[in-house]
């Protein structure tokens, strides 16, 4: 088979996990089926990530958002409803005019990103960016590497004061 | 050929659902979901310009910023909605009517 036909099956299977996933989460009566469909989510987010050939990031999006966001989040349903019960339903609110609404600001969007030219420039990212992204790091972008650090202890301090219990 | 505009397309479409979900869940936790998407499809934006229209990586570190940012931000607003939780017995949005919104 060709090798760009078999690219191109590839991608689409993975925009459509993605997306597909992405209306389960959204549409899903039951909590935790959400909280699994999204999992789906991120992992064809870091599938087309592998594709565009940043592999860095498509190993962060494993590793954080389905080893860590997700779990919190899992944690999050189990802490807040009756445990052992997995069929937790949620409802939606006004479902139709936010529908409309959706649909005109996907079409909009797809309107646009269809018809510009983007500015192409003459090369296009190729190879392993580990590395390069290491450098970049710890040189040009030092400063907001140190703040990232200093905003993750402030989100762990702050997200622990907020859910002490406060003895009166 | 796969080019850069059905990246942007499955970028929006993800946005969209994000906005939807956002918009009309009453469940919390499920906004939060709704929340992470629209990052999710922002990342792969930057992810997908860095590659076909600057050809340089700096899209990608911003790309890492951001999911540091998301990490975060989950991190603080499960901290609030179990808090909401203890108060309310409830994670619906629409019991948390205190500031009479």
């Amino acid at each position: 088979m060709d090798k760009n036909l078999l690219g191109q099956i590839v991608f689409y299977f993975f925009a459509a996990l993605t997306i597909g996933s992405a209306a389960v989460v959204v549409f899903a009566r039951s909590l935790v089926r959400s909280a699994f469909a999204l999992l789906f989510t991120f992992f064809g987010v870091a599938a087309l990530y592998a594709y565009l050939g940043a592999d860095f990031l498509a190993a962060t999006q494993m590793v954080i958002y389905v080893g860590g966001i997700l779990v919190l989040i899992l944690f999050g349903v189990m802490l807040t409803h009756k445990l052992y019960d997995l069929n937790i339903k949620t409802g939606s609110v006004q479902l139709i005019p936010s529908t409309i609404a959706v649909v005109a600001v996907f079409a909009f969007l797809a309107f646009f990103m269809l018809r510009t030219e983007w500015f192409r420039g003459d090369s296009v990212l190729s190879g392993p960016t580990t590395a390069s992204i290491g450098n970049l790091l710890m040189q040009d972008f030092i400063l907001p590497f140190e703040a990232a650090s200093v905003l993750l202890l402030l989100a762990l301090i702050g997200a622990a004061m907020i859910v002490r219990r406060r003895s009166e | 050929m796969i080019g850069l505009s059905h990246y942007l397309i499955v970028s929006a479409a993800l946005f969209s659902f994000g906005i939807l979900c956002v918009l009309t869940r009453k469940n919390a936790i499920n906004v939060l979901m709704g929340i992470e998407l629209i990052l999710n499809a922002a990342n792969l934006n930057l992810v997908a310009f860095s590659k076909y229209s600057s050809g340089k990586i700096d899209g990608q570190i911003f790309a890492i910023f951001i999911i540091v940012v998301a990490a975060a931000e989950a991190a603080v607003a499960l901290a609030i909605i179990l808090s909401m939780y203890r108060i309310l017995r409830s994670v619906n949005l629409d019991r948390a009517d205190t500031l009479k919104g």
